[in-house]
C-alpha cells in the first residue's frame, strides 16, 4: 500500500525547547494512526506541521505527496482537518456554518448527511453559540467531514463527548477508513487508539518512545497477567495460599489481585486451594493488562531513564 | 481538482456570512449605526437646525452635520468593526480553521472587506435618509455620482486599514484600543464632527494633522457632494488621490503582516494569568 504520510527526522523548537525532537515515521493509506503521550509531548505540534498549520524547523515530510509548508489549496482540499481548539462562527447556525465551509472545496458531503453523522439532527438550526462544549466539538468533526477528504486529522476529537457520542464517532472514524480514508488521530484515551487504530505512536518530550500496533505494545510492555476475586468473608485464611503463588498479591479487605508471570500456575493453587476449602471465589477473572497499562508502564521506564 | 477557482459565488457566499454574523450581534450594530444616528439627533437638539438664508435658498445646518457623521458611522463600519472583529474570530481560532480549508485567503479577506463597504452603505443612506427626512437636508442628483465614488474610496480605503489594524494588533483586546485612540482624536481633526471649521481657527498642526490622514478627506470629498456651495459633480480627485495612497499603505501592511493563528501568549492579561495558574 502506498505511504499517505512520510515523515523524517522532522524537528520543531520554540526557542530553545525542542518540541518535536527528531520523530520519524510513515502512514499508509486507509490506516488509522494514533498518536499518544502526556500533556506538552509533541501531539498537537507535530499534527499541525502535517497540516500545514506549523512550519518545521528541520526534516523531510510528505503528506499525500505534497509538502504541507506549501501544499496549498490542492492539498488541503483533500483534508479534513480537526485541531484541538478552535472557534467556530457563533453567530451562524449549525447548518449555516456547514453550508460556508463546504462550499471551499471540490468534494462536498450533503450537509444533512453530515449533520446525520455526528448525531446534531436536533441543533442544525440553532445557532452556535447556544450549543453545549460537546455539541460544539461535534460541529467541530463534522466540519472536518464536509469536504469529504481522503485524509483527516483529528486531534483529541471526543475530548468532551458524552460515552454515547464517543461510541458513535468510533463508527464513524471505522467507517471512514472501510471508505479507504486515512485518519491521524491524538487521544489521551486509550481505549479509544486500541479500538480505532492499526498503529498508534507514544510520544513523549518529542520523541517517539514506542511504536506498533495496540497489540504489540501491550505484549512488549506487559509479560504479566492480573488474577483477581473476591473472597466470600473479610477474614478468610489466605496463609496457606500465599505460600504457593509466584505473583505478588495486593488485597483490599474482601478484593484480592494477584500479578503474576505464571498465570495457569497460579491459577491452578487458587482454584485448588478455593476447592478444598469449599469456597466460592466470586468475580474471578484473568486478564492481561490493556494497553494503558502498558502505556503507564512506557512513560514510567521514560521517567527513571531521564533521571 | 478545477484549477479555476470559483470567484464570485465564493465571494458571495463569505460575504453574504459576513453580514449575517454582523447584524446578529446588536451590540455592535448600535455601536456601528446607532451611534452616530444619536450624534446626529443630539447636534440637531444642542446646536439647532437653523435655517441659513443664502444666495443658495434655504439651508439648514443640518446639512452639514448629516454627511460628517455619515463619514464617521462609515468609518466605523469598516475601520473599527472590520479591525475588532478580525483579531476576535482569529483570538478564537476561527482564521486558522479557514486557512486549513481549500478556500483562498485573498477571498475570505474580501469577504470582509465586502461586508464592511455593505454595512457602511447601510449606516450612510439611514444617516443621509434621516437627514432628509427628519431634517429638511437637500440632496442633488448631478452630485450623486461624486457622492458614490467618495464613499467606494472611502469605505475601501478604511475597510483595508481595518484589515492592517488587525494584523498589528496582536490580540483581540488590543484591538478596540488601538481602532478607538486613532479614529476617534482623527475625527475632532478631520471635519467629521464640525463641518463648518474649515473657516474657524483651527491651530496649524492640527490641520496638518488632519490633511495627512485619510478620514478628512473622506469627509471633505463625500462632504462637497453633499454641500449646498458645490458646484457639479463635485469629484474631489485630490482628496481621492490621498486615500487612494492610505488604501495601498492598508493593503501593503496587510498582505505583509497579516497573520491567521493566534499569537500564543498575546490575549487577555486574565488568559495569561490562568496560563501562568495553570503551568505553575
Ligand atoms: N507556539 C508555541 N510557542 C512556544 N512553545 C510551544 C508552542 N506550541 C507548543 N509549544 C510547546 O511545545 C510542546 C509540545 O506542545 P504540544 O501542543 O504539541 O503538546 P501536545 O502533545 O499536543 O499536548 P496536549 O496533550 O496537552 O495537547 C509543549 O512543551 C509546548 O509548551
Ligand atoms: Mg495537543
Amino acid at each position: 500500500m502506498a505511504a499517505a504520510i512520510e515523515v523524517r527526522d522532522l524537528v520543531k523548537t520554540y526557542g530553545p525547547a525542542r518540541a518535536v525532537d527528531g520523530v520519524s515515521f510513515s502512514i499508509d493509506e486507509g490506516e488509522v494512526f494514533a498518536f499518544l503521550g502526556p500533556n506538552g509531548a509533541g501531539k498537537t505540534t507535530t499534527i499541525e506541521i502535517l497540516e500545514g498549520h506549523r512550519e518545521r524547523t528541520s526534516g523531510e515530510v510528505s503528506v499525500l505527496g505534497f509538502d504541507p509548508a506549501t501544499g496549498g489549496r490542492k492539498m488541503r482540499d483533500r483534508f479534513g482537518i480537526v485541531l484541538q481548539s478552535s472557534g467556530i462562527d457563533r453567530e451562524l447556525t449549525v447548518r449555516e456554518v456547514l453550508d460556508l465551509y463546504r462550499s471551499a472545496y471540490t468534494h462536498r458531503r450533503p450537509v444533512d448527511e453530515v449533520i446525520g453523522m455526528v448525531g446534531l439532527e436536533g441543533k442544525a438550526d440553532d445557532r452556535v453559540a447556544t450549543l453545549s462544549g460537546g455539541q460544539k466539538r461535534r460541529v467541530d468533526l463534522a466540519l472536518g467531514l464536509v469536504g469529504d477528504p481522503d485524509l483527516i486529522f483529528l486531534d483529541e476529537p471526543t475530548t468532551g463527548f458524552d460515552p454515547g457520542a464517543r461510541r458513535r464517532s468510533w463508527e464513524l472514524i471505522d467507517n471512514l477508513a472501510g471508505l479507504g480514508r486515512t485518519v491521524v488521530l491524538t487521544t489521551h484515551y486509550l481505549d479509544e487508539a486500541e479500538h480505532l487504530a492499526n498503529r498508534v505512536a507514544v510520544l513523549n518530550g518529542g520523541r517517539i518512545v514506542a511504536a506498533g500496533t495496540p497489540a504489540e505494545l501491550r505484549d512488549a510492555a506487559s509479560t504479566e497477567t492480573s488474577i483477581t476475586f473476591r473472597l466470600p468473608t473479610v477474614d478468610s485464611p489466605l496463609g496457606d495460599l500465599l505460600g504457593s503463588l509466584t505473583g505478588r498479591v495486593t488485597g483490599r479487605s474482601r478484593e484480592i489481585e494477584i500479578v503474576t508471570p505464571a498465570p495457569t500456575a497460579d491459577l491452578a493453587h487458587i482454584t485448588s486451594w478455593a476447592v478444598r476449602r469449599g469456597i466460592e471465589l466470586e468475580g474471578l477473572t484473568v486478564s492481561k493488562g490493556d494497553l494503558e497499562d502498558a502505556y503507564l508502564g512506557l512513560l514510567a521506564d521514560e521517567q527513571t531513564d531521564v533521571e | 481538482m478545477n484549477e479555476r477557482v470559483p470567484v464570485i459565488p465564493m465571494l458571495w457566499r463569505q460575504t453574504r456570512a459576513q453580514n449575517r454574523a454582523f447584524w446578529r450581534v446588536p451590540i455592535g450594530a448600535f455601536f456601528t449605526l446607532g451611534l452616530p444616528l444619536i450624534m446626529l439627533v443630539l447636534f440637531v437638539a444642542l446646536f439647532g437646525n437653523d435655517t441659513l438664508d443664502s444666495t443658495y435658498g434655504n439651508i439648514k445646518t443640518a446639512q452639514f452635520y448629516a454627511p460628517g457623521l455619515a463619514v464617521f458611522a462609515a468609518a466605523s463600519a469598516t475601520y473599527t468593526n472590520i479591525g475588532m472583529n478580525l483579531s476576535m474570530r482569529r483570538d478564537e481560532g476561527i482564521l486558522k480553521r479557514v486557512r486549513g480549508t481549500p478556500l483562498p485567503p485573498w477571498i475570505y479577506l474580501a469577504g470582509v472587506v465586502l461586508s464592511g463597504v455593505w454595512i457602511a452603505l447601510v449606516s450612510t443612506v439611514v444617516m443621509m435618509g434621516i437627514g432628509v427626512f427628519a431634517y429638511d437636508v437637500n440632496i442633488e442628483a448631478a452630485k450623486m455620482p461624486a457622492a458614490a465614488l467618495s464613499f467606494l474610496v472611502g469605505t475601501i480605503t478604511f475597510a483595508l486599514l481595518g484589515v492592517a489594524l488587525a494584523a498589528v494588533a496582536k490580540s483581540a483586546s488590543a484591538a478596540p484600543g488601538i481602532a478607538n485612540s486613532t479614529i476617534l482624536p482623527l475625527a475632532f481633526v478631520s471635519q467629521v464632527f464640525i463641518s463648518l471649521g474649515e473657516s474657524r481657527d483651527v491651530p496649524g498642526w492640527l490641520n496638518l494633522v488632519g490633511n495627512i490622514f485619510p478620514l478628512k478627506h473622506f469627509a471633505l470629498s463625500f462632504g462637497q457632494a453633499m454641500s449646498p456651495f458645490s458646484k457639479a459633480p463635485a469629484f474631489e480627485w485630490g482628496h481621492l488621490g490621498v486615500m487612494a495612497i492610505w488604501a495601498a499603505i492598508g493593503g501593503l501592511v496587510a498582505w505583509r503582516k497579516f497573520g491567521w493563528d493566534p499569537v500564543p501568549g498575546a490575549s487577555s492579561r486574565r488568559a495569561r494569568r490562568a496560563n501562568r495558574a495553570a503551568v505553575g
